[in-house]
């Protein structure tokens, strides 16, 4: 066979392939750097030299090149990525988009990820599903700090490739020397971020050097255009190497004689007649068909949506992982993690946030803020709390115990997100480092004298009313009085005040957010001592955020926490302003106030409002004292 | 629950590993919203789109049946074979159908060709669903919009979060990482879910031929009455549609790339009249699908001004 032959054969299967898309795979990769290094132009460009550019797409390009374009005559290509309108006025690219284009080899989903500083989250979110990170960066301006902070993301979500795009080569002269100074820069600088390659890359988006035509203005370099090295890359995930992982989403049950879970298959493999075990519960059973619509398989592989019936009837429900006894997850409810901060409002350590692991949800705390990561140094900074598009190391606790892995060996049952429990936006995106096992080693006491005796010895049922209001609503009066006739009627009471407890237990904290919080964590556990001791404990503290308060009514039973909002308007408390505080606090003298300097959060759901403008603090003690009684607590 | 009726008995086997992958991302999404929602909803619009996710859905939850209903907003104006084409497929995947019309809009006389194709689509398509979801109360809804299709798509999320009154704010949506989507709502708030996201036309296609999935015949190009009105060649489906003075109809090969209300649904003309023709053709394609869509036109940044009001 001549070479001619060979070549009419390759473009005979190569065609035979378009036509059927049979061997096709699917390549995901982002694009990232810093702004104006032309991300969305590169884009363009792929677009526009795989022909995915359609006439009338084209129509919309030149009328709105004339519009917003900053290329003059030419085509710019980047309005074609750009999406929202207000991004095409900024010219500035701020959310993630995901474009496809095909070509005989593979297809490809590009995550356009913006690099303007704030964006940092949007980065972090196209990182964490690509195989592969392009990074561009302006061959005049070398490396920058976000060049740094985007290939540190990427390391840290685990992106394993990397193309350094040197772009806008033709603007330094098609200069070799510029490219090897930035390729030996990157090199010092990405030693030690993991990546398996790093392959650099001299190119022009705008006129196509390199993209997906060899340039002939850069004949000292050898290596591939970065169509060529898109497509053929080899970035076949181990996933199928690793242990099984299957975490439980759905349980199907169409009738009484088929019982099945649905998921996904994260890692590994499975087939019928595998032994199993559920991670958080320790039971196993073993695997007795693999389900699916198109008939039962012999074997699921990762990435493979299937339905699992199993011979045992073991308790098993959305949330769970299952996995090989031989091979099983960690399975902890404390653990070390590096999280991205992505709220708005900052990370405050303490206040219970809700994590969604796998496809379960449970309720976390972050108990310690070990350190910041400066992302341009990689250097460990002090911190308290962490701010949007900061990267923290945290411990976590979490309410019960969940199932993962390392997100180093594995991606999919090592990274969770964390959502803000009253507005359940996305606040954070974490990855599991390792599990702390000291809680393991602490056990609970079993006590000789149950709950149920000391109420029966007491005569009434424990509570805690819990006092909630601006400073000088009239809380600790209101508490004082429902005490005394508590007391008065021999029922076992304790009254707990912010104000006194701040002199004590207290006194190494602050007003900051994070100190209020650690403030209210501590006052509730304490109130819990005194529910289990039988005692209706009566707290009085302004505890401004919904978040905390919620964190307290979660550590007693239904009925034992009791709300109640002391409503009195802001102008009646400044009027009142027993402590003289609000005239310091208006004059700048107290940071932090709340209601002048430091929000307060009314409840929502409080079991008791006791509006004072229309209610005397005698009328207001007399009401709880009746609801106690109606509820038969006293 | 009862059991799902037996596979389609026409599908050809072999997927390639880009559409496994893509089958199985959509199926973990449906699977999703059926375990963390409490009454969701499948969007159903007759297309090709509509016809992938219906297949979907049937493989997701097997040997269950869908536990959801599908919801059609019919704007009336559909072509007769796209009606016609709901009901058979319906009754196929032994899915429950709920069809609603904006009677207000209907009563108002709204309708594409003296209103304009803006205000029909914005009383019809847009309020109508909402009234719909409104109405059952679903706090899910599946669409089948495709993240390829147009730009403002690009960027929606594949959880797609609107606050109480169906608002979509582009500003203040949730980053989606890995697979690990977030179900949370408040009571009042929704979620739509796009579980076709990452697909491509091609890839619906080759879909579509690979699993034998039934399509309206008027994809298929076939001998057609049609009047040239504006340059778009547009098919008059029933004599609602009158001829303006100088205008003619004639009999053309034509097929359509998108299924809409047929006035405002240009026709192509082209020969192919297989699935496999259909992808030659496309793939030798020089404009989008969203070409013949009429509401499109006005502006590039009409679709984000539509989804703002709340159209899918």
């Amino acid at each position: 066979m001549d070479g001619a032959q060979a070549q009419l054969i390759a473009r005979a299967q190569a065609d035979i392939e378009a036509r059927t898309g049979a061997q096709r795979g699917l390549l995901r990769f982002i694009t990232c750097g810093s702004v104006d290094d032309g991300k969305s132009t590169l884009i363009g460009r792929l677009l526009y030299d795989s022909k995915l550019i359609l006439d009338d797409h084209l129509a919309a390009l030149e009328r709105d090149s004339r519009r917003h374009g900053t290329t003059g005559e030419d085509l710019d290509l980047a309005l074609l990525v750009d999406g929202l309108e207000a991004e095409r006025q900024q010219g500035i690219t701020i959310d993630v988009a995901y474009r496809f284009f095909t070509t005989n080899r593979r297809s490809f989903i590009v995550a356009d990820t913006p690099g303007h500083e704030q964006y940092t989250r949007n980065m972090a979110t196209g990182a964490s599903n690509a195989d592969l990170a392009v990074i561009l960066i302006d061959a005049r301006k070398g490396l920058l700090t976000q060049t740094k902070r985007h290939s540190y993301i990427c390391s840290l979500l685990g992106v394993r490739h990397v193309v350094l795009a040197v772009n806008k080569i033709d603007l330094v002269g098609y200069d070799q020397a510029v490219f090897d100074q930035i390729i030996s820069d990157y090199t010092a600088f990405a030693k030690d971020l993991g990546f398996a390659s790093v392959t650099p890359i001299p190119l022009s988006a705008r006129h196509g050097d390199n993209v997906t035509w060899r340039s002939e203005h850069t004949p000292w370099y050898e290596g591939p255009t970065l169509v060529g090295h898109l497509e053929t890359i080899d970035v076949v995930s181990d996933a199928a190497a690793k242990p099984f992982r299957f975490p439980v989403q759905w349980v199907n049950r169409p009738n009484l004689d088929f019982r099945g879970v649905s998921g996904t298959v994260v890692s590994g493999t499975i087939r019928p007649g595998d032994r199993v075990t559920v991670a958080e519960s320790g039971r196993e059973t073993t695997v007795s068909r693999i389900v699916t619509y198109d008939g039962d398989l012999a074997e699921a592989v990762a990435g493979d949506a299937v339905t699992l019936t199993l011979a045992d009837e073991v308790d098993i429900a959305r949330g769970d992982l299952l996995a090989p006894p031989t091979a099983r997850p960690v399975v902890a409810d404390q653990f070390a993690a590096h999280v991205i901060w992505m709220g708005d409002e900052p990370l405050l350590p303490g206040r219970p946030y809700l994590m969604r692991i796998g496809t379960r949800y449970v309720p976390v705390k972050v108990t310690a803020l070990k350190h910041r990561i400066d992302v341009d140094t990689l250097e460990h900074l002090a911190g308290r709390t962490l701010a949007l598009n900061e990267i923290g190391v945290c411990n976590l606790s979490s309410s019960s115990a969940v199932a993962f892995d390392p997100y180093a060996e594995n991606r999919e049952t090592g990274a969770f997100i964390l959502i803000d429990r009253y507005t359940n936006a996305t606040v954070g995106a974490g990855m599991i480092d390792f599990g702390l096992h000291r809680a393991a080693n602490i056990h609970r006491q079993a006590l000789l004298v149950s709950r149920v005796e000391r109420e029966r010895l007491n005569g009434h049922m424990p509570a805690v009313l819990w006092f909630t209001g601006l400073t000088g609503s009239g809380k600790s009066t209101i508490a004082n009085l429902v005490e005394r006739a508590l007391h008065d009627r021999g029922v076992r009471t304790f009254l707990l005040d912010g104000d006194n407890v701040r002199h004590g237990l207290n006194r190494d904290l602050g007003f900051s957010d994070a100190e209020r919080v650690e403030n209210i964590r501590r006052v509730g556990e304490v109130a819990k001592l005194f529910v289990e001791a039988g005692t209706i404990v009566l707290c009085s503290f302004i505890s401004p955020f919904r978040a905390e308060r919620r964190m307290v009514r979660e550590l007693f039973e239904g009925g034992e926490f009791v709300e109640v909002f002391v409503d009195t308007p802001i102008e009646d408390c400044i009027k009142r302003d027993p402590k003289g505080l609000y005239a310091k606090a208006l004059d700048g003298q107290i940071a932090n106030f709340t209601g002048v300097s430091s929000p307060y959060e009314a409840p929502e759901h409080a079991e008791i409002v006791l509006e004072t403008k229309s209610l005397s603090p005698e009328a207001a003690a007399a009401r709880i004292v009746a609801e106690l009684e109606a509820s038969g607590r006293i | 629950m009862s059991t799902a009726p037996a596979p389609l008995p026409n599908a050809r086997r072999g997927l390639s590993d880009h559409l496994k992958r893509l089958e199985s991302e959509s199926i973990e999404i449906m699977r999703e919203v059926a375990a963390a929602f409490d009454n969701p909803v499948m969007l159903y619009s007759i297309g090709k789109d509509s016809g992938v996710m219906l297949h979907l859905a049937a493989k997701a939850f097997y040997p269950s049946k869908p536990p959801f209903p599908l919801l059609h907003v019919d704007t009336t104006w559909k072509f007769a074979d796209m009606i016609r084409h709901r009901d058979t497929v319906a009754e196929r995947y032994g899915v429950n159908l709920i069809v609603h019309v904006n009677e207000e809009g209907l009563a108002k006389g709204i309708n594409p060709i003296s209103s304009g194709s803006s205000l029909h689509t914005q009383v019809m398509k847009t309020e109508g669903l909402k009234q719909a979801l409104d109405k059952y109360g679903f706090d899910a809804a599946f669409g089948g919009a495709r993240r390829d299709e147009e730009k403002s798509r690009a960027k929606e999320r594949i959880f797609s979060f609107r606050s109480a009154g169906h608002v979509w704010d582009p500003r203040n949506q949730r980053p989606e990482l890995w697979r690990l989507y977030n179900t949370r709502v408040n009571k009042g708030e929704t979620i739509r879910v796009f579980p076709l996201s990452n697909w491509t036309e091609l890839d619906i296609w080759e879909y579509t031929r690979a699993e034998g999935i039934p399509v309206v015949p008027l994809y298929f190009a076939a001998p057609r009455p049609v009047v040239s009105r504006d340059g778009l060649l547009i098919m008059r489906d029933d004599d609602r549609m009158s001829l303006l003075p100088g205008e003619t109809e004639e009999t053309r090969w034509v097929r359509f790339r998108s299924l809409g209300c047929y006035p405002l649904s240009a026709a192509v003309e082209s020969r192919a009249d297989t699935l496999d023709d259909i992808i030659d053709e496309m793939r030798a394609s020089r404009s989008s699908e969203r070409e013949g869509r009429l509401i499109d036109t006005d502006e590039s940044a009409s679709m984000e001004k539509k989804k703002r009001e709340g159209y899918f």
